[in-house]
């Protein structure tokens, strides 16, 4: 019996561009419905101003107007604060109403929204709603907004501290530190970032008078989390009559995870005028409302034994949440943060320390990595900063302090235990490609010239696939953290396939079909895949923390088990025939030893729903659901490495190679995985070297346009040399480790890293992000050299 | 409102409109072509690139108004008798994108740098691409993607 040629681990061209190519796809923006009426937010100016009054008599008088509504309208209306969905002991969550109604404490916290007939006439219109502000000093950065005498934002949150959470054993640290034969400490800004998909926020809220549904298209990577919270939380609607449908969505890096005030106060208002209603955020707006990432200030302290082995490592750092707390913000600077600084390394004693402080900028949450780049950068930076005190080679203290192969399942002190990893090996296949021997040699020439080469290191680990839910809530979430799919055979055998998980570019209409074809048999023509529908979609999670392949991908295979399963019994009725001595192979179920007696996939189908002959006490259909919850994370690693020139006349760095060899496990896709991790180095580069949300001192956002915002552009980049090794991870059947964030997680660091090497020459041991020409010449300048 | 007329796509379209209308919306929300995208407000993201008279311009820095008597070709135009332009084909085997946002730009963009500079360098393409944003690939296969094509658009074009 032909068997069909494993998809799995090829190459195939993705399912879903012709439509994107041919400008045929559909993105929320391009949904029209007829009498849609369109919103326009006022938003404060200030970045903390008390609102004495709201004047909307001009507004609501304005041509083509529909209605206009304020904070105290949406409180009247029902209208609760937004969720917080991940809790720490002693958390403060100050309210944050979908409209402010007091006070406004960031400049874009919407105080009104104006709809009208068309959106150039509700932008008309906002601009006459007339808000008496009365403004309040306001304070941007959080090591300030934690020191006495800070302006205060909330009532509720004395001294802006909304949280203070450690982790790890710190008298054990500590005492490591005492008997350490090295120590190194540094202080770093890890700044703040704004995500930046291509495709602005969108939501379109369309009520059905008749029934008091409503149907809201929105940009979110999680639907099904959109749904429970704003019905069950925000709107007080059932579940039931709210739909949620994310089509194709313009990119997400986090920031469409998360429930915004603007789809809440869509789908209130579609209710009160019966129309349907939609909002477009233009660019200028996503930059002072998606959640922004990062802003980390950070103390850490590394402890060496005498052989240069890492004994303690010491870390304290305050995390700037923004205004309010946004969705999951709490767990992106503690358990997706503290839990990652062993890095690859055996380190005996780990103690974190953090402070969540609320600033008057927009609120942050998880971006691309969220928390373990944070990490990633820390431990990097200082494993690379202990190895110049000692002076050893960067590749060498790496070494040193690997987690042995022998050593997996790995018991870290910071609470995760990795599934598995093989750390030299990756470090080796980049050395190799790099010929860093040779490259070493270069540099060295290169000085004596005046030219600055620098090479840097990130043998980074990972934490995806975000799991167990048990652990997960045990540790604050107020989620389950699995993922559902379920696989419907139709009579003629065709199928399809519904997943929680939702793709905003990572292609699951290739991969999850890839790993269904495979296991049924059936050519990938006859898979549908479906996501993005809480109509059609039993529930689920939905993507971020690059759980879609580990979690998303896993579900899809145990349902399609199950499938075979009750296909097994009915053709081994058919054949009359034993299950046991029944196999299924290339689309046909056959006697074992006797393949010309067959049923194909179809007629089994197709049995199952005539239900003329089945076996006893089966009942008919032929569709299977499964929630998968994984064990554990699954543990990505790799090593990247930066070449990077800088310029000593401009203070301009340049990437000039760039080698990555990530471990991702199994992988389903390798032309999509590498597209990943391509555009995830560029992400974590680009922190490195150009992006930073500015704020002045007053909270206005410096940066709040694409003008003055460092977006990379492909005159900045090189190609990329990608490799791979695979270690499969034991936590799921298909041993996927999961590949959205690792090129974002690992980039940072070794670009960081390559550019401190290019800058050793002039004595400089450390800068802070971003390395804009302007900071790097002022700092060879300084140097004197 | 004022009445414009403009070739799109090959066919000719006369609208009234305000004159305050974006191209880019005239496109989008009255022509109902909506494989054109509105990425940013300060014309840096070329999302909403097209080729008027053959020029590649961004279509929400011009008015619906300026464009009369214009001859427009958007994403949606540039597909031939159903067959894929070289330049669409190219992307899609090279996988020159992820969430689609930004493609058409790139696309429109693509064929106009090819069609001055029908042989490129590496570095004359990343120049060339400049005014695009892409946040999902980092351009490594936009550049594959636009090097395929032109080595694929001659044979096409039949020379």
């Amino acid at each position: 019996m032909a068997t069909q040629p494993q998809l799995f681990g090829q190459s195939i061209k993705r399912r879903e561009d012709p439509r994107l190519i041919t400008g045929k796809g559909t993105y929320v923006d391009d949904v029209k419905l007829p009498g849609t009426t369109h919103a326009a937010f006022v938003r404060s100016p200030h970045a903390h101003a008390r609102i004495k009054s709201i004047d909307t008599t001009a507004a609501r008088n304005s041509k083509g107007v529909v209605a206009v509504y304020t904070g105290k309208d949406l409180v009247a209306g029902g209208v609760k604060p937004l969720p917080v969905g991940w809790l720490l002991p002693d958390i403060k969550i100050p309210p944050y109403n979908v409209l402010a109604v007091d006070k406004a404490r960031y400049m874009g916290d919407a105080v009104a929204v104006v709809i009208a007939e068309t959106p150039y006439l509700a932008r008309d219109a906002a601009d006459l709603v007339e808000v008496d502000y009365e403004p309040l000093p306001a304070v941007v950065e959080g090591i300030k907004a934690a020191q006495a005498g800070a302006p205060q934002l909330h009532n509720e949150a004395p001294n802006n501290v909304s949280f203070k959470w450690s982790l790890g054993d710190k008298q054990k640290t500590d005492d490591a530190f005492k008997s350490a034969a090295k120590t190194v400490k540094q202080k770093f800004h890890n700044q703040r970032l704004i995500p930046n998909a291509i495709e602005p926020r969108a939501t379109l809220a369309s009520v059905n008078p008749g029934t008091g549904e409503v149907t809201a298209w929105i940009t979110t990577q999680n639907p099904h989390v959109h749904r429970l919270l704003m019905a069950a939380f925000v709107l007080g609607m059932p579940e039931t009559k709210l739909r949620i449908i994310s089509p194709d969505v313009g990119g997400g890096f986090g920031s469409k995870i998360f429930v915004y005030p603007e789809e809440c106060a869509l789908t209130w208002a579609t209710k009160q005028i019966n129309r349907p209603v939609k909002w477009v955020a233009d660019r200028r707006e996503a930059f002072i409302t998606d959640r922004h990432g990062r802003d980390h200030d950070t103390e850490a302290e590394i402890a060496l034994d005498a052989k240069g082995k890492i004994v303690g490592l010491r870390v304290k750092t305050i995390a700037n949440m923004g205004a309010y707390l946004s969705l999951f913000a709490p767990c992106v600077p503690t358990y997706l943060y503290g839990t990652l600084l062993s890095g690859c390394y055996q380190i005996p004693n780990i103690f974190v320390d953090v402070t969540g402080v609320f600033t008057n900028t927009v609120p942050v949450d998880a971006y691309r990595g969220a928390g373990r780049p944070e990490a990633c950068y820390v431990v990097e930076r200082m494993v690379d900063l202990a190895a110049k005190e000692i002076g050893v080679d960067p590749v060498e203290i790496r070494r040193r302090n690997f987690i042995p192969k022998e050593a997996f399942p790995y018991q870290t002190p910071v609470a995760v235990q990795y599934d598995s990893g093989n750390y030299p090996i990756a470090l080796d296949k980049a050395l190799e490609t790099l010929n860093y021997s040779a490259l070493r040699k270069e540099q060295e020439n290169l000085r004596k010239q005046g030219r600055y080469l620098g090479i840097g290191f990130s043998t980074y680990v990972e934490a995806c696939g975000l799991a167990p839910s048990q652990v997960a809530g045990a540790l604050g979430a107020q989620a389950g953290l699995y993922e559902s799919a379920n696989v419907r055979v139709h009579p003629t055998g065709k199928v399809t396939v519904f997943t929680g998980s939702h793709s905003h570019g990572q292609g699951h209409e290739t991969t999850f079909a890839q790993i269904a074809a495979d296991e049924l048999q059936v050519p990938m023509d006859d898979i549908e895949i479906v996501h993005g529908d809480t109509g059609q979609i039993p529930f689920g999670m939905g993507s971020y923390g690059s759980r879609s392949g580990p979690v998303g991908g896993t579900a899809i295979y145990l349902s399609v088990q199950k499938i075979k399963e009750k296909a097994k019994k009915i053709a081994a009725h058919l054949l009359e025939a034993k299950e046991e001595d029944v196999t299924y192979e290339g689309g046909k179920f056959f006697v074992k030893g006797s393949p010309d007696r067959s049923k194909g996939f179809g007629d089994v189908a197709l049995m199952a729903y005539l239900a003329h002959n089945m076996p006893k006490g089966l009942e008919p259909g032929l569709e299977a659901l499964t929630f998968f919850d994984p064990g554990n994370f699954v543990f990505p690693f790799g090593t990247h490495i930066a070449v990077v020139e800088v310029s000593k006349e401009t203070g301009k760095t340049k990437i000039v190679r760039y080698v990555a060899v990530d471990d991702l496990g199994r992988v389903i896709n390798p032309m999509i995985v590498d597209g990943m991790v391509q555009g995830g180095i560029v992400q974590g580069a680009s922190q490195a070297l150009w992006e930073e949300a500015i704020y002045d001192e007053n909270g206005t956002l410096l940066t709040g346009s694409f003008m003055n915002y460092a977006m990379p552009h492909a005159d900045d980049v090189p190609f990329f040399e990608l490799g791979r090794t695979e270690t499969p991870s034991p936590v799921n059947p298909l041993g996927i480790k999961g590949a959205g964030e690792t090129g974002t997680i690992a980039s940072t660091a070794a670009v960081a890293n390559a550019v401190m090497d290019a800058l050793s020459p002039f004595g400089i041991r450390h800068l802070d992000m971003p390395f804009t020409p302007g900071r790097v010449w002022e700092a060879i300048r300084s140097s004197g050299r | 409102m004022g009445t414009v007329s403009i070739n799109v796509n090959g066919v000719d379209f006369t609208r009234e409109v305000e004159p305050r209308l974006l191209f880019v919306h005239f496109l989008r929300d009255v022509l109902g072509l909506t494989g054109t995208h509105v990425g940013c407000d300060t014309s840096q993201c070329g999302a909403c690139t097209v080729l008027v008279d053959g020029e590649a311009t961004k279509s929400c820095t011009l008015f619906a108004v300026q464009l009369e008597g214009r001859k427009v070709t958007t994403i949606e135009g540039i597909a031939q008798a159903g067959k894929l332009h070289p330049v669409q084909q190219a992307f899609w085997d090279k996988h020159g994108l992820q969430c689609g946002f930004c493609t058409p730009g790139m696309i429109i963009t693509t064929c106009a740098l090819l069609d001055k500079n029908p042989k490129p360098t590496e570095e004359e393409i990343r120049h060339g691409l400049e005014g695009n944003i892409c946040r999902c690939t980092g351009y490594h296969n936009i550049v594959k993607a636009v090097q395929e094509a032109a080595e694929k658009l001659p044979a096409a074009r039949g020379n």
